[in-house]
């Protein structure tokens, strides 16, 4: 029953991780007691199970993640979110307004325009409905400015890094704000412009080293150098 | 006998091009080189040259073509007007629907639809150059422009074609060979599950010749399958090898 990759390997689809009494994990499936990779990515071994922590995918909702979106339409009773998923999202009135909404007083685009962006959290997803978000809490609601750029969903938890030592280092040595969401959608906010240049460049290194080892001290290095 | 009434194979075994009888010609795969696509790849494989776009899972419109339990897959196989010695039209051709229907199919079995329900995931081959065997290139990029869209898989598909030339069994046909030979058979091959998920066959081949020709298929397949794993996993080990250098 041998186990056929090393923990970090890169491995593609269809590569064998492992044969025997092992349980495949993300991203990789067992058949006839052989366990193969479902996508490019790094192998992970844990206890029993093989996964693979992907480099590129489509993000996935999932309730409780924070997103960052694009209202593109309006319906009777809300907007209609652009959440860099395969689904769009639904953000209702009475999330936003409470109770006190009347639609032939009050225009929805008056509160949120088509082209704004939210900070919202998924309150509800199953396959079956196309997700439901709020801004009813702190921090969530209407970006009011800052840049938004682009990472490969799946590579957020490596922007985010081990109990946010990666973001927390960017923000602490840029003096940006930095709001990543799980749809692979980042804010970056910041008074010094050079600053918010530094830090969207944190950004892009973590999207073509992913992959690599020791990238919290490279960007670390890289900041306090040009800063 | 060739167009000009030459031989396709010489008394050395040696074919048009001069390559051996389970020779396959030069193949040159990228992957990822357009921005807007989702995942892309692009191969050359001999004088073919093709380029593959995938994009999604995404949004399916109209709205009741998507299914409850799963994500459709479209594909869409088109040449070029310039891709061939004489202008093509541009309309999708009666060929050119069949093909994508067959691609479509080949690609089924690896794609782990059933996580994106309601979506869809298209995938476009734009031939931009033929010589023959194109459609199995075309498979071959597909599943790597899949696979560099982070669409689950369970394998790579590969893809090659065998055929009959002078009463001899040759791999990865040209055009020449194609039109002037006796047989074409393309094999789609998906190396983890064992499974051919395309074969076609034109011009005919006797029992023993379709075992042997289906056996020399797989071979080329799995040598292609090598080339495709390599070429995916290549933009990373270079942009790790290029981290490592500077340290």
């Amino acid at each position: 029953m041998p186990l056929l990759v090393e923990r970090r390997q890169l491995v593609a689809p269809g590569d064998l991780l492992a044969e025997g009494e092992y349980l495949a994990g993300d991203n990789a499936y067992k058949d006839d007691g052989r366990i193969y990779a479902q996508r490019l990515g790094l192998a992970d071994v844990r206890g029993k199970r093989v996964s693979v922590v992907a480099l590129k995918g489509p993000y996935m909702p999932r309730v409780g993640d924070l997103v960052i979106g694009r209202i593109v339409d309006t319906t009777l009773g809300g907007w209609i979110v652009d959440i860099n998923s395969p689904y769009t999202a639904n953000l209702s009135v009475s999330d936003v307004m409470g109770k006190s909404f009347s639609p032939e007083m009050v225009s929805l685009t008056k509160i949120l325009a088509i082209g704004d962006i939210i900070i919202a959290k998924i309150s509800a997803f199953d396959r079956t409905r196309d997700p439901a978000l709020t801004i009813k809490e702190r921090g969530l609601g209407k970006v009011e400015g800052g840049v938004v750029i682009d990472l490969t969903p799946t590579k957020v938890p490596r922007l985010i890094g081990k109990k946010g030592s990666m973001i927390n280092m960017i923000k602490q040595l840029t003096g940006c704000e930095v709001i990543a969401g799980q749809n692979g959608k980042v804010l970056i906010k910041g008074r010094n412009l050079k600053m918010v240049e530094l830090a969207i460049h944190s950004v892009r290194m973590v999207e073509e080293q992913a992959h690599t080892s020791g990238l919290t001290d490279r960007i670390r290095k890289f900041i306090e150098e040009k800063k | 006998m060739g167009e000009s009434g030459r031989k396709l194979i010489d008394e050395n075994g040696l074919r048009i091009d001069g390559r051996r009888l389970d020779e396959l010609r030069p193949i040159r795969m990228e992957v990822g080189l357009l921005a807007n696509a989702d995942g892309s790849a692009y191969i050359e494989q001999g004088k073919s040259k093709i380029i593959v776009a995938v994009y999604g899972p995404r949004e399916v419109h109209p709205k009741h073509l998507g299914l409850s339990d799963r994500a459709i897959v479209r594909c869409r196989y088109h040449m070029a007007p310039f891709s061939t010695q004489e202008r093509k039209s541009p309309a999708p051709s009666r060929r050119e629907i069949e093909l994508s229907k067959i691609i479509r199919e080949a690609f089924e079995p690896v794609i782990f639809s059933e996580y994106y329900p309601r979506s869809m995931i298209d995938i476009f081959i734009e031939v931009l150059q033929s010589d023959g065997g194109t459609r199995c290139a075309g498979i071959t990029a597909a599943s790597l422009a899949l696979a560099d869209a982070g669409i689950p898989l369970r394998d790579l598909v590969a893809s090659c074609a065998v055929g009959k030339v002078e009463g001899r069994l040759i791999v990865d046909l040209n055009d020449e060979e194609d039109k002037e030979g006796e047989a074409d058979m393309p094999v789609a091959y998906i190396p983890a599950l064992d499974a051919v998920s395309l074969l076609q066959m034109d011009g005919q081949l006797t029992e023993e010749e379709f075992v042997e020709a289906l056996k020399m298929a797989k071979e080329a397949c799995m040598k292609i399958y090598q080339m495709q794993k390599q070429a995916l996993k290549q933009k990373y080990v270079e942009a790790k090898e290029a981290v490592e250098e500077q340290e």
